[in-house]
């Protein structure tokens, strides 16, 4: 099963490397993961999403925890929870595709960023399902480029993962 | 102040007496500092000596050890050592040196990214940017090092760092949000725990390493013989269970007692103390205990289910755990499982055939009954330690120190150094591998050197003797490239200032180890013995632990 962990980390030189290398040297399989600064600064939330079953899942976190710059970890998958991630598509149209390829666009709510005389580059935004879905409407066009952030994610309604939030705190304490 | 002088403030606040290392171009503020200062150095001869000195200062006196070694090749040599103390959960802080701050990253002179390299095999390390930053992360490393499930902490420290100007201010109450390790276990688990024991017919208590971390030698005696449950160790559990005890029933595992393996197979619960179910315990994980309930007290909650399915998990710190669920329970007396297991002991005792050649169980023997089993011993690694482990019957914490983790050839010399260095009134032998001791002979200069009175008993059978064992036994006797040419090791001792002797007879064995007991200095002892001696039982690799051979 894939779970997105919502993990906040000291903001120090270094934790990406600790945390990417734990997964690697462990042999735990990372979909994506998305790194970024929080509402404060000394501290960066990574959404993690990992693949497998409830006992690797277990030591994933355990050993997570065991990062002394890891603070806070919430498998947000067990919740309700809002996750999105971006891509940047570049697909081949020339002017006779171009419309049709903007119709797509507009169906998924995703945008027009760039035009070339052979080429159209597409920003969308959303879950995985709906750039999966814009990504196979596009395959017939031919993709050129395809970029995607990899997922980040919050829960919804007023609960929140941050540091002071109501969520589970798996450090043993409930907050 | 300079940063070395405040460095070196902040080891003393956290009273360290001694420091293994070895100088170089960067730490040459490190070592200005530490001319006149009232900490005692000791210079090794290679820096992975350094390390495996500091572990074993460590792992003798509970305290946090400390190497220091200069940036690129002085920082790599220490791998080694860090990551024998990583795995055997040993605390020690290891200082290097680091190319100054503007060079980094730029391939200079001696620059080696130990902060990376050592990311896998430390507790946490750490590269210190700033000389307003140094008091606190020295008192953090201490602290993380030695508290929780301990371990090694690397502080990497650039030149003009620790040469920067500075004061030390006491960095007061640590703020680490991400570190807070869980030491009293939690009420329910504890009842839990007390429920299976309590409806266990055949129960057997599992010590490993953490008994003797967490000083529960006592409290481990106190709940077996309540419950008046055996007690089988594993190699980092030795020395934490009396062996004279009627209760104990040696090592299990790869080289465990035959009555050990069998207790573990037939159990309706196991009792896993402060242990880690490594594989060289379990053999096949599909068939260990395969009729236990399994109860696992540990300190590191990462423990839990990463190698066995648990039924009852208490995560804590093992003397409170165990203080905790004394309570819980009731007293148990002899009953048809007692009566089982020693009549197993009765049927498999651990023997080896004597006579002929110098047996090297009966130096081991030896060197028990000369010390009156009071020393402190450590070993290297192969047959040497293995024996060691079987025949010596360790009765107190901390004796024994080995490297059991990573199994590292070469840890004996220098680590006996360590422990002499902290326990100066004791007698301290190393059981060598006549490979193994070749891995850091130069270490006995630093014995020479210091005066530090270690005792090295060389096992000499002239081979790689465990390597070439498993040649014999899963090879076809095709002993490839594991018979060894050795130096005299008498001569070498001379020549290093120390005492050497030879000897091959087993009438000599005790005059000869009197007499080492009673020199002021080191003495290099050559045991030549039996050359293709085995030790058993052994389980081989991947079986089942009822699969013993031997
Ligand atoms: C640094 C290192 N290299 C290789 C090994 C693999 N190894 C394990 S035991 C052994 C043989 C040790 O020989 P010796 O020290 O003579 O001990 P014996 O088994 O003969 O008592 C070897 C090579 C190891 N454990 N450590
Ligand atoms: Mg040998």
């Amino acid at each position: 099963m894939r779970h997105t962990l919502a993990v906040l980390v000291e903001n120090n030189p270094g934790v990406l490397a600790r945390v990417a290398g734990l997964f690697s040297r462990r042999g735990f399989n990372i979909d994506s993961l998305a790194v970024g600064t929080t509402e404060n600064p000394t501290i960066s939330r990574m959404t993690i999403v990992v693949e497998g079953d409830d006992l690797t899942l277990e030591q994933v976190e355990k050993q997570l925890h065991k990062l002394v710059d890891v603070i806070k970890i919430n498998d947000l998958t067990s919740d309700e929870y809002v996750g999105r991630e971006m891509v940047l598509i570049k697909v081949n149209a020339g002017p006779a595709e171009r419309a049709e390829i903007m119709q797509i666009a507009d169906i998924f709510r995703a945008r027009i960023i760039d035009l070339g005389r052979r080429s159209v580059t597409i920003e969308c935004t959303g879950d995985e399902r709906k750039v999966r879905a814009l990504e196979e409407s596009l395959r017939p066009f031919g993709i050129k480029e395809l970029v995607r952030t990899g997922k980040v994610a919050v829960l919804r309604g007023a609960k929140t993962t941050s540091l002071d939030g109501n969520g589970k705190n798996k450090k043993g304490e409930e907050d | 102040m300079t940063g070395a002088e405040i460095l070196v403030k902040s080891l003393k606040e956290e009273g360290v007496d001694t420091i293994f290392g070895y100088p170089g171009g960067v730490v040459l503020p490190i070592y200005d500092a530490l001319y006149d200062a009232d900490i005692r150095h000791i210079l090794v001869r290679h820096e992975q000596g350094a390390a495996h000195a500091a572990d074993g200062y460590a792992r003798a006196s509970g305290r946090t050890g400390v190497c220091l070694a200069t940036s690129g090749p002085g920082a790599t040599n220490l791998v080694t050592g860090i990551a024998n103390a990583h795995m055997d959960s040993v605390p020690m802080v290891a200082i290097t040196g680091q190319v100054v701050t503007k060079l980094l990253g730029r391939d200079s002179f001696q620059e080696a990214d130990i902060t990376g390299i050592t990311l896998p095999i430390t507790k946490h390390n750490y590269l210190v940017r700033d000389v307003g930053d140094i008091a606190r992360t020295i008192k953090e490393a201490f602290y993380i090092a030695s508290t929780g499930r301990p371990g090694p902490v690397l502080v990497d420290i650039p030149k003009d760092v620790s040469a920067g100007a500075g004061e030390y201010e006491d960095p007061g109450v640590l703020n680490l949000p991400g570190y807070r390790p869980v030491c009293s276990p939690r009420d329910e688990d504890l009842r839990a725990a007390a429920r299976l024991i309590l409806a266990a017919e055949r129960p057997v208590i599992y010590a490993g390493g953490g008994v003797i971390i967490s000083g529960a030698d006592r409290e481990l005696r106190a709940l077996a013989e309540l419950l008046c449950a055996p007690v089988t160790a594993t190699l980092m559990g030795i020395g934490g269970f009396p062996a004279d005890h009627p209760l104990y029933l040696g090592m299990l595992g790869m080289h465990g007692t035959r009555y050990a393996n069998y207790a573990v197979c037939e159990c309706d619960l196991l009792i896993a103390v402060g242990a880690r179910f490594d594989d060289r315990v379990t053999g096949k994980v599909e068939s260990f205990a395969p009729e236990a309930k399994i109860v696992h007290i540990d300190i590191d909650p990462a423990e839990i289910r990463k190698n066995v399915r648990v039924d009852v998990a208490v995560v804590g710190d093992v003397k409170k755990v165990l203080a905790g669920l004394m309570p819980m329970l009731s007293a148990r007396v002899k009953g048809a499982w007692q009566e089982k297991i020693e009549a197993w002991k009765r049927e498999y005792p651990l023997e080896y055939a004597n006579g002929g050649k110098l047996k090297p169980q009966t130096v081991i023997r030896e060197i028990y009954r000369v010390t009156g089993g009071r020393g402190r011993i450590t070993t290297e690694v192969g047959q040497n330690q293995m024996w060691t482990a079987q025949f010596f019957p360790f009765t107190r914490p901390r004796s024994f120190i080995t490297s059991g983790g990573l199994g590292t050839m070469g840890y004996g010399l220098p680590a006996a150094i360590g422990v002499q260095a902290a326990c100066p009134d004791e007698t301290v032998f190393d059981i060598a591998g006549d490979g193994s001791i070749q891995m850091n002979i130069q270490e006995l200069m630093t014995a020479v050197n210091y005066n530090l009175p270690v005792n090295v008993a060389i096992i000499n059978n002239g081979f790689l003797g465990m390597v070439r064992q498993w040649q014999e036994l899963f090879y076809d006797r095709r002993y490839s490239h594991t018979e060894l040419a050795n130096p005299d090791f008498v001569k070498l001792a001379e020549a290093y200032g120390a005492k050497g002797v030879r000897v091959s007879k087993a009438a000599d064995v005790a005059d000869v180890l009197i007499d080492a007991v009673r020199t002021s200095g080191p003495v290099m002892m050559d045991f030549l013995v039996d050359g293709e001696e085995n030790v058993i039982p052994i389980v081989p690799p991947g079986a089942s632990l009822e699969e013993m051979i031997g």
